[in-house]
């Protein structure tokens, strides 16, 4: 099973609750979709045993057989050529290694080299009893396109797991790309004017993708009551409320997983296990 | 000559639309923007009044004519992004969640049964606000092209500035380091990086730093929460030192930002104490050095 951990938005604990929920249920695998940014591993200190490279596609174009006819660049959806008088010119950081122009060069002068946009990292973090796999994208400062990344770190995805996905925060092409494919998601929020604005866009999107949803509540004590009735209003299962709590922030900042050292806190993600399994059966 | 601020945080969370808003409070004759257009709510505190709204047509998108479509399989086959799904139903079907609107089945299919066409990805606004004129924009639901949405707010906050004779547009940054904050931050005349003592906020800090380094704008950095880890602010001060980044403010951690918030107010407005204060001082130091 794949459960993601979104948010509107980043820095509502979508981490926390992520990387705490992976160390306290069985047979769990952790991937760290939030490339632009992965943080999981701050917290999880996994041994890295396996990187690899992940490559896009760029079109190479041999001068030697192009007319300068500009058919390449006319059909780039995202304006990633230029043709000039004695030259065609690529724009690796708009494009987006679709294949069009080599498929439309009338002269075949496009091949395609790769480009190296990021890696991907795996390993196990070791845990009494089984260890958690741990994966995680790394995009290279720099680079726009995280799409293509996400999608080579979900291919680990181990079915015979249970897989948590870290997602990327907002709700455009990162965030699709991965909960595409997801059976349940977790969305994080805080109880504050921003924090619901953020979570009705994150819903609007889950339920456009049809995946089943629950809402957890961080920091629930620090707000008002607006994400609870506007999630008892639509219907929103609320599947947890974490207050804010002092240890929890503490622990957080100097890089310690809650559940660690609080064997409380690790029955209650366990729980939390429990209360997706019965969503997903109604 | 219009000079542009852009405020970001590598993360979200770390306090970066409180002190945009307060800015929006402190500072004249400017035009905010909202960059964030994936999750905008900048609006929550200006409580902007639309005055023009437009369509934003940020690409086109593949159609598939069933009524044409052989089933082949060609476009299927041909896709890189497993943008067309087949359904036992339905047939070759496009999956717009996974579709990267490149064309290339359209180019391919051998009935001509796929075509593009324009689509709306979302809308963009020029509103009024309480602290001036502010441009923002609503990306659809499940849409991308976020990028392109940023660099249209910023081109209409620089039109309405250049008609409306002002010297300033602040805009509220996108979270992350990828295709909307490059979009945001490319040719603006300084970068405020808004970070928090939390190892993530320093690891994010460093990457967005990095980011601006590589296009070579000015950045000044803004501690938030500062009295929740000193250890890690320290490390952010070294940091900062190492690189010649100044540190234009220091915020105390304080409830009464979040009281502020809910009552969405920005915190110049609604009294938070030493917040307050230094967020007043930090506009000064960052005008002066824009102004510079
Ligand atoms: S389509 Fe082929 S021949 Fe024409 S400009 Fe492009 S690379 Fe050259
Ligand atoms: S591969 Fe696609 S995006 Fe890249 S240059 Fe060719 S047509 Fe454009
Ligand atoms: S390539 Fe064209 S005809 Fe073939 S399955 Fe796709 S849409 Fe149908
Ligand atoms: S437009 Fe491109 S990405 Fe979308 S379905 Fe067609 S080939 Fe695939």
């Amino acid at each position: 099973m794949i459960i993601a951990v979104a948010s509107g938005k980043g820095g509502t604990g979508k981490t926390t609750i992520a990387t705490n929920l992976a160390l306290s249920i069985p047979q769990a695998q952790y991937i760290d979709c939030d490339v632009e940014e992965p943080n999981g591993n701050l917290f999880l200190k996994a041994e890295i045993q396996q990187k690899e490279d992940v490559g896009v596609p760029l079109p190479h174009i041999d001068s030697a057989l192009c007319t300068y006819c500009g058919i390449c660049a006319k059909d780039c959806e995202f304006n990633a050529l230029a043709v000039l008088k004695d030259r065609v010119m690529v724009f690796p950081e708009l494009c987006h290694g679709c294949g069009v122009c080599s498929y439309v060069c009338p002269e075949k002068a496009i091949s395609e080299g790769e480009k190296i946009i990021g890696v991907v990292e795996r390993g196990v973090v070791p845990q009494e009893g089984e260890d958690l796999v741990f994966c995680q994208g790394v995009l290279n400062v720099g680079e726009p396109m995280s799409p293509p990344l996400i999608k080579k770190a979900k291919t680990y995805a181990e079915p015979t797991r249970t897989v948590i996905m870290d997602a990327p925060p907002g709700t455009s092409c990162p965030v699709i790309q991965t909960l595409n494919g997801a059976d349940f998601c977790l969305l994080v929020t805080e109880p504050t004017p921003f924090g619901l604005n953020d979570l009705e866009l994150a819903v609007g999107v889950v339920r456009q993708m049809k995946i089943p949803f629950g809402v957890i509540i961080n920091r629930s004590d620090s707000g008002d009551q607006s994400v609870v009735e506007y999630c008892q209003r639509e219907n929103i299962p609320l599947l947890m409320e974490i207050p804010l709590n002092r240890d929890l922030a503490f622990a957080y900042s100097k890089g310690i997983p809650y559940v660690t050292e609080n064997s409380e806190a690790k029955d209650q993600f366990g729980q939390l296990l429990v209360a997706i399994h019965k969503e997903l059966q109604v | 000559m219009i000079k542009e601020l852009t405020i970001i945080s590598g993360k979200g969370g770390t306090g970066k639309t409180t002190i945009t808003a307060a800015f929006a409070s402190l500072c004249e004759n400017k035009i905010m923007t909202d960059c964030d257009v994936d999750a905008a709510d900048l609006h929550l505190i200006l409580q902007p009044e639309v005055l023009r709204q437009e369509s934003f047509i940020g690409g086109r998108a593949p159609v598939m004519d069933k009524s044409i479509c052989t089933e082949c399989g060609t476009c299927q086959e041909v896709c890189r992004f497993n943008g067309i799904d087949l359904d036992p139903d339905k047939g070759y079907t496009i999956n717009s969640f996974a579709c990267d609107n490149c064309a290339l089945c359209a180019f391919a299919c051998p009935e001509e049964a796929i075509s593009m066409v324009d689509s709306v990805n979302g809308n963009w606004f020029i509103s009024k606000t309480p602290y001036g004129k502010m441009v923002h924009a609503k990306l659809g639901i499940a849409e991308d092209n976020s990028g392109k949405l940023v660099t249209l707010v910023r081109q209409q906050a620089k039109k309405l500035a250049e008609d409306e004779g002002l010297s300033l547009i602040v805009n509220d940054g996108p979270p992350g380091i990828g295709c909307p904050v490059t979009a945001a931050i490319t040719g603006t005349s300084l970068v405020l990086v808004v970070t928090e003592p939390t190892l993530s906020g320093i690891h994010d800090m460093e990457r967005v730093v990095d980011l601006c380094r590589h296009f070579q704008i000015p950045v000044q950095v803004c501690i938030n929460k500062y009295s929740i880890n000193l250890v890690n602010t320290q490390k952010i001060r070294e940091y900062c030192a190492h690189l010649g980044i100044a540190i234009v403010g220091e915020l105390p951690f304080e409830p009464l930002v979040n009281k502020a918030l809910v009552a969405r107010q920005n915190v110049i407005d609604f009294e938070c104490g030493a917040v307050t204060r230094v967020v007043r001082k930090m506009w000064q130091e960052v005008e002066k050095q824009m102004m510079a």
